[in-house]
Protein backbone atom coordinates (compact mmCIF):
# COMPACT_ATOMS: atom_id res chain seq x y z
CA UNK A 1 0.00 0.00 0.00
CA UNK A 2 1.78 2.58 -1.21
CA UNK A 3 1.84 5.99 1.23
CA UNK A 4 2.02 9.72 -0.23
CA UNK A 5 2.78 12.85 1.19
CA UNK A 6 0.69 15.67 -0.48
CA UNK A 7 0.39 18.67 1.85
CA UNK A 8 0.99 19.93 4.95
CA UNK A 9 -1.24 19.93 7.27
CA UNK A 10 -1.75 23.56 8.05
CA UNK A 11 -2.72 23.93 3.91
CA UNK A 12 -6.09 21.76 4.58
CA UNK A 13 -7.52 23.83 7.79
CA UNK A 14 -11.03 22.81 8.74
CA UNK A 15 -13.74 24.04 6.61
CA UNK A 16 -11.45 24.10 3.38
CA UNK A 17 -10.40 21.27 0.68
CA UNK A 18 -7.62 20.94 -1.69
CA UNK A 19 -7.27 18.84 -4.95
CA UNK A 20 -3.87 17.23 -5.06
CA UNK A 21 -2.10 14.24 -7.84
CA UNK A 22 -1.51 11.22 -6.59
CA UNK A 23 0.29 8.88 -8.80
CA UNK A 24 -1.77 10.56 -11.45
CA UNK A 25 -5.08 10.73 -9.81
CA UNK A 26 -7.03 13.43 -9.17
CA UNK A 27 -8.38 13.05 -4.86
CA UNK A 28 -10.04 16.22 -3.45
CA UNK A 29 -9.27 16.12 0.27
CA UNK A 30 -11.99 17.60 2.58
CA UNK A 31 -11.48 19.23 6.23
CA UNK A 32 -14.74 18.47 8.39
CA UNK A 33 -14.01 20.03 11.81
CA UNK A 34 -10.78 18.38 11.99
CA UNK A 35 -11.77 15.34 10.10
CA UNK A 36 -9.67 14.74 7.14
CA UNK A 37 -11.98 12.73 3.97
CA UNK A 38 -9.95 11.76 0.67
CA UNK A 39 -11.67 11.10 -2.23
CA UNK A 40 -11.42 10.62 -5.96
CA UNK A 41 -12.01 14.32 -7.66
CA UNK A 42 -13.56 12.76 -10.60
CA UNK A 43 -17.95 12.48 -10.34
CA UNK A 44 -18.42 9.07 -11.64
CA UNK A 45 -21.58 10.87 -13.78
CA UNK A 46 -19.70 12.45 -16.31
CA UNK A 47 -16.26 13.67 -14.89
CA UNK A 48 -16.89 16.78 -13.44
CA UNK A 49 -14.17 18.12 -10.90
CA UNK A 50 -15.52 17.67 -7.16
CA UNK A 51 -12.96 20.40 -5.82
CA UNK A 52 -14.78 22.81 -7.63
CA UNK A 53 -18.49 21.78 -6.10
CA UNK A 54 -20.48 23.72 -3.18
CA UNK A 55 -20.76 21.92 0.23
CA UNK A 56 -23.95 21.47 1.75
CA UNK A 57 -25.95 20.11 4.44
CA UNK A 58 -27.53 16.82 4.57
CA UNK A 59 -31.73 17.44 3.44
CA UNK A 60 -33.98 14.97 4.43
CA UNK A 61 -37.86 14.74 5.28
CA UNK A 62 -40.15 12.42 7.02
CA UNK A 63 -43.26 13.89 5.63
CA UNK A 64 -43.98 15.91 2.33
CA UNK A 65 -43.66 19.76 3.00
CA UNK A 66 -40.84 18.71 5.70
CA UNK A 67 -36.97 19.80 5.25
CA UNK A 68 -34.55 18.35 8.10
CA UNK A 69 -31.48 19.90 7.89
CA UNK A 70 -28.36 17.85 9.61
CA UNK A 71 -24.53 17.55 8.16
CA UNK A 72 -23.65 20.98 7.46
CA UNK A 73 -20.63 20.78 5.07
CA UNK A 74 -20.47 16.89 4.60
CA UNK A 75 -22.54 16.79 1.48
CA UNK A 76 -20.58 18.09 -1.93
CA UNK A 77 -22.67 18.78 -5.00
CA UNK A 78 -21.12 17.98 -8.21
CA UNK A 79 -20.48 21.55 -9.99
CA UNK A 80 -21.91 20.29 -13.00
CA UNK A 81 -25.02 18.17 -12.55
CA UNK A 82 -25.12 19.06 -8.72
CA UNK A 83 -25.31 15.20 -8.11
CA UNK A 84 -24.98 14.83 -4.17
CA UNK A 85 -21.91 12.78 -2.43
CA UNK A 86 -21.34 12.41 0.67
CA UNK A 87 -17.91 13.56 2.10
CA UNK A 88 -17.68 10.31 4.54
CA UNK A 89 -18.14 7.77 2.13
CA UNK A 90 -18.21 8.64 -0.81
CA UNK A 91 -21.42 7.64 -1.80
CA UNK A 92 -24.00 9.26 -4.29
CA UNK A 93 -27.37 10.55 -2.46
CA UNK A 94 -29.59 9.07 -4.97
CA UNK A 95 -27.82 5.63 -6.29
CA UNK A 96 -25.44 4.70 -3.46
CA UNK A 97 -24.74 1.32 -4.64
CA UNK A 98 -24.10 1.83 -8.01
CA UNK A 99 -22.74 5.35 -8.13
CA UNK A 100 -19.88 6.35 -5.74
CA UNK A 101 -16.62 7.74 -5.31
CA UNK A 102 -13.43 6.18 -4.34
CA UNK A 103 -12.18 6.90 -1.19
CA UNK A 104 -8.50 6.74 0.03
CA UNK A 105 -7.17 6.32 3.93
CA UNK A 106 -5.76 9.51 4.89
CA UNK A 107 -4.39 10.69 7.99
CA UNK A 108 -2.01 13.12 9.60
CA UNK A 109 2.19 12.55 10.73
CA UNK A 110 4.57 14.32 12.11
CA UNK A 111 6.92 15.13 10.16
CA UNK A 112 9.33 13.58 12.17
CA UNK A 113 8.30 10.05 11.43
CA UNK A 114 8.39 10.35 7.54
CA UNK A 115 11.67 11.47 7.60
CA UNK A 116 12.24 7.99 8.66
CA UNK A 117 10.21 6.34 5.44
CA UNK A 118 8.69 4.61 3.86
CA UNK A 119 6.64 7.39 2.25
CA UNK A 120 6.59 8.88 -0.89
CA UNK A 121 7.07 12.50 -0.73
CA UNK A 122 6.47 13.60 -4.73
CA UNK A 123 6.16 17.24 -4.61
CA UNK A 124 8.08 19.28 -1.53
CA UNK A 125 10.77 18.52 0.84
CA UNK A 126 9.26 17.21 4.38
CA UNK A 127 10.65 19.12 7.62
CA UNK A 128 10.72 17.63 11.08
CA UNK A 129 8.80 20.17 12.57
CA UNK A 130 6.15 20.06 10.70
CA UNK A 131 2.73 17.64 10.29
CA UNK A 132 1.90 16.27 6.92
CA UNK A 133 -1.67 14.73 5.51
CA UNK A 134 -0.16 11.46 3.87
CA UNK A 135 -2.58 9.47 1.80
CA UNK A 136 -2.38 5.36 0.74
CA UNK A 137 -3.54 4.89 -2.44
CA UNK A 138 -4.85 1.46 -3.45
CA UNK B 1 -64.63 -17.82 -28.22
CA UNK B 2 -65.55 -19.96 -26.25
CA UNK B 3 -65.15 -19.35 -22.31
CA UNK B 4 -62.57 -21.43 -21.88
CA UNK B 5 -60.34 -18.99 -24.69
CA UNK B 6 -57.70 -17.26 -23.60
CA UNK B 7 -58.94 -14.77 -21.41
CA UNK B 8 -61.35 -16.88 -19.19
CA UNK B 9 -61.37 -15.06 -15.64
CA UNK B 10 -59.83 -11.82 -17.02
CA UNK B 11 -61.19 -8.70 -15.35
CA UNK B 12 -61.38 -5.90 -17.83
CA UNK B 13 -60.59 -3.17 -15.69
CA UNK B 14 -61.98 0.00 -18.15
CA UNK B 15 -65.56 -0.44 -19.95
CA UNK B 16 -67.94 2.60 -20.84
CA UNK B 17 -71.17 2.04 -20.52
CA UNK B 18 -72.90 4.55 -23.13
CA UNK B 19 -72.73 8.12 -21.38
CA UNK B 20 -76.70 8.67 -19.79
CA UNK B 21 -78.65 12.38 -20.81
CA UNK B 22 -79.32 14.99 -18.46
CA UNK B 23 -82.71 13.86 -18.45
CA UNK B 24 -82.16 10.05 -17.31
CA UNK B 25 -79.97 11.16 -14.42
CA UNK B 26 -82.39 13.80 -13.42
CA UNK B 27 -84.60 10.81 -12.26
CA UNK B 28 -81.84 10.30 -9.45
CA UNK B 29 -82.20 13.90 -8.01
CA UNK B 30 -84.24 15.23 -5.30
CA UNK B 31 -86.95 17.47 -6.55
CA UNK B 32 -84.83 20.81 -6.16
CA UNK B 33 -82.23 19.19 -8.78
CA UNK B 34 -84.30 17.36 -10.77
CA UNK B 35 -86.82 20.90 -11.43
CA UNK B 36 -83.17 22.43 -12.06
CA UNK B 37 -82.63 19.92 -15.41
CA UNK B 38 -86.20 20.84 -16.80
CA UNK B 39 -86.43 24.51 -15.88
CA UNK B 40 -83.08 25.67 -17.19
CA UNK B 41 -83.41 23.33 -20.03
CA UNK B 42 -80.48 20.85 -19.34
CA UNK B 43 -80.91 19.04 -22.18
CA UNK B 44 -77.12 17.74 -23.34
CA UNK B 45 -74.03 17.99 -21.69
CA UNK B 46 -71.92 16.01 -23.89
CA UNK B 47 -68.34 15.93 -23.95
CA UNK B 48 -66.20 16.64 -26.80
CA UNK B 49 -63.60 14.05 -25.62
CA UNK B 50 -65.34 11.14 -27.56
CA UNK B 51 -67.67 13.12 -30.66
CA UNK B 52 -70.25 10.75 -31.41
CA UNK B 53 -69.33 9.99 -34.75
CA UNK B 54 -65.38 9.57 -34.11
CA UNK B 55 -63.95 6.05 -35.17
CA UNK B 56 -62.58 5.80 -32.16
CA UNK B 57 -66.00 6.28 -29.83
CA UNK B 58 -67.29 3.14 -30.99
CA UNK B 59 -66.30 -0.02 -32.63
CA UNK B 60 -68.10 -0.51 -35.58
CA UNK B 61 -69.35 -3.81 -34.82
CA UNK B 62 -69.96 -2.58 -31.76
CA UNK B 63 -71.75 0.38 -32.84
CA UNK B 64 -73.89 -1.47 -35.23
CA UNK B 65 -75.09 -3.29 -32.39
CA UNK B 66 -75.66 -0.60 -30.00
CA UNK B 67 -73.19 -2.87 -27.41
CA UNK B 68 -72.56 -0.26 -24.86
CA UNK B 69 -76.85 0.86 -24.64
CA UNK B 70 -77.24 -1.56 -21.86
CA UNK B 71 -76.05 -4.45 -19.27
CA UNK B 72 -77.42 -7.34 -21.34
CA UNK B 73 -76.14 -6.12 -24.94
CA UNK B 74 -72.68 -4.91 -23.12
CA UNK B 75 -72.37 -8.65 -21.44
CA UNK B 76 -72.81 -10.47 -24.29
CA UNK B 77 -70.42 -8.73 -26.12
CA UNK B 78 -67.71 -9.02 -23.90
CA UNK B 79 -67.78 -10.67 -20.79
CA UNK B 80 -70.13 -13.76 -21.86
CA UNK B 81 -68.28 -13.95 -25.04
CA UNK B 82 -64.79 -13.92 -23.31
CA UNK B 83 -65.46 -15.40 -19.82
CA UNK B 84 -64.45 -12.08 -18.35
CA UNK B 85 -64.56 -12.58 -14.32
CA UNK B 86 -65.53 -8.75 -13.78
CA UNK B 87 -65.85 -5.51 -16.02
CA UNK B 88 -65.21 -1.79 -14.10
CA UNK B 89 -67.30 0.88 -15.57
CA UNK B 90 -66.29 3.83 -15.96
CA UNK B 91 -68.85 6.47 -16.59
CA UNK B 92 -67.65 9.45 -18.72
CA UNK B 93 -70.78 11.68 -18.30
CA UNK B 94 -69.17 15.05 -18.03
CA UNK B 95 -69.48 16.19 -14.34
CA UNK B 96 -65.92 17.46 -14.45
CA UNK B 97 -67.19 20.27 -17.22
CA UNK B 98 -69.74 22.01 -14.67
CA UNK B 99 -68.39 25.69 -13.32
CA UNK B 100 -71.18 25.63 -10.17
CA UNK B 101 -69.80 22.68 -7.94
CA UNK B 102 -73.13 22.29 -6.26
CA UNK B 103 -74.16 21.43 -9.82
CA UNK B 104 -71.15 19.34 -10.22
CA UNK B 105 -72.11 17.34 -7.20
CA UNK B 106 -75.62 16.93 -7.61
CA UNK B 107 -74.49 15.24 -11.09
CA UNK B 108 -72.10 13.22 -9.62
CA UNK B 109 -74.37 11.83 -7.12
CA UNK B 110 -76.61 10.85 -9.75
CA UNK B 111 -74.57 9.12 -12.15
CA UNK B 112 -73.30 7.08 -9.21
CA UNK B 113 -76.70 6.04 -8.09
CA UNK B 114 -77.34 5.65 -12.03
CA UNK B 115 -74.91 3.55 -12.69
CA UNK B 116 -75.92 1.28 -9.09
CA UNK B 117 -79.17 0.74 -10.52
CA UNK B 118 -79.10 0.72 -14.09
CA UNK B 119 -75.66 -1.51 -14.92
CA UNK B 120 -74.09 -2.95 -11.33
CA UNK B 121 -78.27 -4.42 -10.19
CA UNK B 122 -77.98 -5.92 -13.65
CA UNK B 123 -75.14 -8.06 -13.23
CA UNK B 124 -72.80 -9.04 -10.67
CA UNK B 125 -69.68 -9.17 -12.53
CA UNK B 126 -69.81 -5.50 -13.19
CA UNK B 127 -68.51 -2.98 -10.83
CA UNK B 128 -68.14 0.64 -10.88
CA UNK B 129 -65.80 4.14 -10.27
CA UNK B 130 -67.03 6.57 -8.16
CA UNK B 131 -67.21 9.75 -10.44
CA UNK B 132 -65.63 12.73 -7.72
CA UNK B 133 -67.35 16.42 -8.51
CA UNK B 134 -63.46 18.02 -7.90
CA UNK B 135 -64.86 21.13 -8.70
CA UNK B 136 -65.27 20.76 -4.80
CA UNK B 137 -62.59 18.66 -2.48
CA UNK B 138 -65.51 18.65 0.13
CA UNK B 139 -68.12 17.58 -2.30
CA UNK B 140 -65.51 14.58 -3.62
CA UNK B 141 -65.00 13.28 -0.43
CA UNK B 142 -68.57 13.15 0.72
CA UNK B 143 -69.32 11.31 -2.59
CA UNK B 144 -66.64 8.53 -1.20
CA UNK B 145 -67.90 8.35 2.05
CA UNK B 146 -71.48 8.03 0.48
CA UNK B 147 -70.43 5.27 -1.78
CA UNK B 148 -68.24 3.44 0.46
CA UNK B 149 -70.44 0.72 2.18
CA UNK B 150 -71.05 -0.48 -1.57
CA UNK B 151 -68.78 -2.78 -2.15
CA UNK B 152 -69.18 -2.75 -6.07
CA UNK B 153 -67.75 0.57 -6.51
CA UNK B 154 -64.05 -0.25 -6.65
CA UNK B 155 -62.15 2.93 -7.53
CA UNK B 156 -62.35 6.99 -7.06
CA UNK B 157 -62.09 8.39 -10.94
CA UNK B 158 -60.36 12.01 -11.82
CA UNK B 159 -59.59 13.08 -15.19
CA UNK B 160 -55.96 13.37 -16.95
CA UNK B 161 -56.94 17.18 -17.31
CA UNK B 162 -58.61 19.28 -14.71
CA UNK B 163 -57.77 22.51 -12.26
CA UNK B 164 -54.77 21.40 -10.86
CA UNK B 165 -52.10 19.14 -10.83
CA UNK B 166 -53.72 15.99 -8.55
CA UNK B 167 -50.70 16.11 -6.14
CA UNK B 168 -51.20 18.97 -5.00
CA UNK B 169 -52.12 19.36 -0.76
CA UNK B 170 -55.64 20.34 -1.79
CA UNK B 171 -56.73 17.47 -3.04
CA UNK B 172 -55.14 15.32 -0.39
CA UNK B 173 -58.66 14.82 1.43
CA UNK B 174 -59.39 12.91 -1.44
CA UNK B 175 -56.64 10.28 -1.08
CA UNK B 176 -57.14 10.27 2.52
CA UNK B 177 -60.36 8.93 1.43
CA UNK B 178 -59.44 6.73 -0.81
CA UNK B 179 -57.17 5.37 0.97
CA UNK B 180 -59.19 4.34 4.04
CA UNK B 181 -61.73 3.18 2.45
CA UNK B 182 -59.30 0.86 -0.09
CA UNK B 183 -60.47 2.48 -2.91
CA UNK B 184 -58.23 2.71 -6.20
CA UNK B 185 -57.75 5.89 -7.16
CA UNK B 186 -58.13 5.81 -11.43
CA UNK B 187 -57.00 8.85 -13.84
CA UNK B 188 -58.81 8.45 -16.94
CA UNK B 189 -58.07 10.59 -20.39
CA UNK B 190 -60.18 13.12 -20.41
CA UNK B 191 -60.43 17.11 -19.55
CA UNK B 192 -63.03 19.01 -18.02
CA UNK B 193 -61.86 22.03 -20.84
CA UNK B 194 -61.52 24.66 -17.94
CA UNK B 195 -57.76 25.07 -19.12
CA UNK B 196 -56.38 24.48 -22.39
CA UNK B 197 -55.11 20.77 -23.76
CA UNK B 198 -51.39 22.32 -24.70
CA UNK B 199 -49.61 24.47 -22.30
CA UNK B 200 -48.81 26.43 -25.40
CA UNK B 201 -53.31 26.83 -25.81
CA UNK B 202 -55.74 25.23 -27.81
CA UNK B 203 -55.26 22.84 -30.52
CA UNK B 204 -57.58 22.90 -33.77
CA UNK B 205 -58.14 19.27 -34.44
CA UNK B 206 -59.63 16.28 -31.94
CA UNK B 207 -56.79 14.56 -33.54
CA UNK B 208 -54.62 16.69 -31.77
CA UNK B 209 -56.99 16.21 -28.47
CA UNK B 210 -56.59 12.86 -27.92
CA UNK B 211 -52.58 12.70 -28.80
CA UNK B 212 -52.09 15.32 -26.12
CA UNK B 213 -53.89 13.10 -23.42
CA UNK B 214 -50.17 11.62 -22.63
CA UNK B 215 -48.92 15.04 -21.96
CA UNK B 216 -51.75 15.33 -19.04
CA UNK B 217 -50.74 12.03 -17.66
CA UNK B 218 -47.36 12.76 -17.65
CA UNK B 219 -47.87 15.57 -15.32
CA UNK B 220 -50.67 13.76 -13.28
CA UNK B 221 -47.83 11.08 -12.83
CA UNK B 222 -44.72 13.73 -12.05
CA UNK B 223 -47.41 15.98 -9.47
CA UNK B 224 -48.51 12.63 -7.54
CA UNK B 225 -44.76 11.53 -7.15
CA UNK B 226 -43.08 14.84 -6.45
CA UNK B 227 -45.71 16.67 -4.15
CA UNK B 228 -45.50 13.21 -1.98
CA UNK B 229 -48.43 11.95 -2.13
CA UNK B 230 -47.38 8.20 -2.12
CA UNK B 231 -45.20 9.38 0.93
CA UNK B 232 -48.27 10.40 2.82
CA UNK B 233 -50.61 7.85 1.39
CA UNK B 234 -48.42 4.54 1.40
CA UNK B 235 -51.17 2.43 0.42
CA UNK B 236 -52.65 4.03 -1.90
CA UNK B 237 -52.79 2.77 -5.86
CA UNK B 238 -53.27 5.61 -8.73
CA UNK B 239 -54.26 3.89 -12.19
CA UNK B 240 -54.02 5.56 -15.28
CA UNK B 241 -56.97 4.46 -17.90
CA UNK B 242 -56.45 5.16 -21.48
CA UNK B 243 -53.48 6.19 -21.23
CA UNK B 244 -51.62 4.85 -24.28
CA UNK B 245 -48.84 3.13 -21.81
CA UNK B 246 -45.49 3.59 -23.78
CA UNK B 247 -44.98 6.98 -23.17
CA UNK B 248 -44.19 5.84 -19.52
CA UNK B 249 -40.49 4.48 -19.82
CA UNK B 250 -39.01 8.00 -21.29
CA UNK B 251 -41.22 10.40 -19.29
CA UNK B 252 -39.48 8.42 -15.87
CA UNK B 253 -36.03 8.52 -17.07
CA UNK B 254 -36.46 11.98 -17.69
CA UNK B 255 -38.07 12.13 -14.15
CA UNK B 256 -35.71 10.42 -12.43
CA UNK B 257 -32.23 12.09 -13.95
CA UNK B 258 -33.21 15.29 -13.00
CA UNK B 259 -34.07 13.99 -9.66
CA UNK B 260 -30.75 13.60 -8.78
CA UNK B 261 -29.72 16.98 -9.33
CA UNK B 262 -32.64 19.04 -7.31
CA UNK B 263 -33.57 16.29 -5.13
CA UNK B 264 -32.90 19.09 -2.45
CA UNK B 265 -36.25 20.46 -3.43
CA UNK B 266 -38.11 17.37 -2.54
CA UNK B 267 -36.21 15.52 0.06
CA UNK B 268 -40.17 13.44 0.81
CA UNK B 269 -38.76 11.16 -1.75
CA UNK B 270 -36.38 8.37 -0.06
CA UNK B 271 -36.48 6.59 -3.54
CA UNK B 272 -36.08 7.68 -6.81
CA UNK B 273 -39.29 8.63 -8.83
CA UNK B 274 -39.22 5.67 -11.24
CA UNK B 275 -38.93 3.46 -7.93
CA UNK B 276 -42.32 5.38 -6.60
CA UNK B 277 -44.50 4.57 -10.64
CA UNK B 278 -43.19 0.60 -10.19
CA UNK B 279 -44.45 0.87 -6.70
CA UNK B 280 -47.62 3.14 -6.64
CA UNK B 281 -48.65 3.39 -10.56
CA UNK B 282 -50.70 0.81 -12.74
CA UNK B 283 -51.61 1.55 -16.50
CA UNK B 284 -54.49 -0.06 -18.47
CA UNK B 285 -53.35 -1.90 -21.42
CA UNK B 286 -56.09 -0.22 -24.09
CA UNK B 287 -54.66 1.81 -25.86
CA UNK B 288 -51.32 0.40 -26.12
CA UNK B 289 -49.22 2.66 -28.29
CA UNK B 290 -46.17 0.56 -30.28
CA UNK B 291 -45.63 -1.55 -33.36
CA UNK B 292 -47.16 -4.49 -33.65
CA UNK B 293 -44.15 -6.14 -33.62
CA UNK B 294 -43.52 -8.68 -30.64
CA UNK B 295 -39.47 -7.89 -30.11
CA UNK B 296 -40.48 -4.14 -29.83
CA UNK B 297 -43.16 -4.75 -27.22
CA UNK B 298 -40.49 -6.93 -25.28
CA UNK B 299 -38.10 -4.27 -25.12
CA UNK B 300 -40.71 -1.70 -23.87
CA UNK B 301 -41.43 -4.51 -20.97
CA UNK B 302 -37.70 -4.36 -20.24
CA UNK B 303 -37.77 -0.97 -19.96
CA UNK B 304 -40.92 -0.69 -17.61
CA UNK B 305 -38.63 -2.81 -14.91
CA UNK B 306 -42.14 -4.40 -13.92
CA UNK B 307 -44.54 -7.07 -14.53
CA UNK B 308 -46.92 -5.63 -12.08
CA UNK B 309 -47.69 -2.37 -13.74
CA UNK B 310 -50.26 -3.24 -16.43
CA UNK B 311 -53.43 -4.13 -15.69
CA UNK B 312 -56.12 -5.42 -18.23
CA UNK B 313 -58.48 -3.26 -20.11
CA UNK B 314 -60.83 -3.34 -23.25
CA UNK B 315 -61.49 0.20 -23.45
CA UNK B 316 -64.79 -1.12 -24.55
CA UNK B 317 -66.87 0.26 -27.11
CA UNK B 318 -63.52 2.41 -27.77
CA UNK B 319 -62.51 0.82 -31.17
CA UNK B 320 -58.47 -0.01 -29.69
CA UNK B 321 -57.86 -3.18 -31.51
CA UNK B 322 -59.10 -5.64 -34.28
CA UNK B 323 -60.79 -8.83 -33.79
CA UNK B 324 -60.01 -10.17 -30.29
CA UNK B 325 -56.38 -9.08 -30.43
CA UNK B 326 -56.62 -7.66 -26.84
CA UNK B 327 -53.65 -7.64 -25.64
CA UNK B 328 -49.91 -6.85 -27.47
CA UNK B 329 -48.31 -9.05 -29.04
CA UNK B 330 -45.49 -11.53 -27.86
CA UNK B 331 -46.34 -11.45 -23.74
CA UNK B 332 -45.41 -14.47 -22.11
CA UNK B 333 -48.28 -16.70 -20.93
CA UNK B 334 -46.97 -15.82 -16.76
CA UNK B 335 -47.62 -12.10 -17.85
CA UNK B 336 -49.99 -12.58 -19.66
CA UNK B 337 -51.98 -14.55 -16.66
CA UNK B 338 -50.43 -11.56 -14.65
CA UNK B 339 -52.20 -8.84 -16.98
CA UNK B 340 -55.73 -10.43 -16.91
CA UNK B 341 -55.88 -11.48 -13.43
CA UNK B 342 -53.19 -11.17 -10.61
CA UNK B 343 -52.15 -7.33 -11.49
CA UNK B 344 -55.94 -6.23 -11.17
CA UNK B 345 -56.46 -7.81 -8.04
CA UNK B 346 -53.62 -6.74 -6.79
CA UNK B 347 -54.33 -2.83 -8.17
CA UNK B 348 -58.32 -2.76 -6.53
CA UNK B 349 -58.33 -4.32 -3.38
CA UNK B 350 -62.26 -3.65 -3.14
CA UNK B 351 -62.33 -6.33 -6.19
CA UNK B 352 -61.85 -9.26 -3.71
CA UNK B 353 -61.17 -13.06 -5.22
CA UNK B 354 -63.59 -13.18 -7.72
Amino acid sequence: MPRHVVAKAAEIPPGSRKLVQVAGRDIVIFNISGELFALSDKCPHKGGSLSRGKLSGAVTASQPGQYHYSRPGEIIRCPWHAWEFDVRTGRSWCDPQRMRLMNYAVSVEPGAKLVEGPFTAETFAVSVEDAYVVIETK
Amino acid sequence: MSANGPYQGAIDCDIHPRVPTPQTLARYMDDHWRDTVEVRGIEAWDSISYPPNAPLTSRPDWRKADADAEPAKLTEATLDRFGFAHALCNSLFAVQFFRDENLAAAFARALNDWLAAEWLDKDPRLRGSVVLPIQSVERSVDEIERRAADRRFVQVLLLAMGEQPLGKSMYWPIYAAAERHGFTVGIHAGSSYHHALTSSGWPSYYLEDYAAQALGFQAQLASLICEGVFVKYPKLKVVLIESGVTWLPPSLWRLSKFWRGVRLEVPWLDRSPEQFARDHIRLTIQPFDAPPSPAQIGRIMDQLQSDEMLLFATDFPHWQFADDAMLPAGLSPALTRKILIDNPLAAYPRLGRP
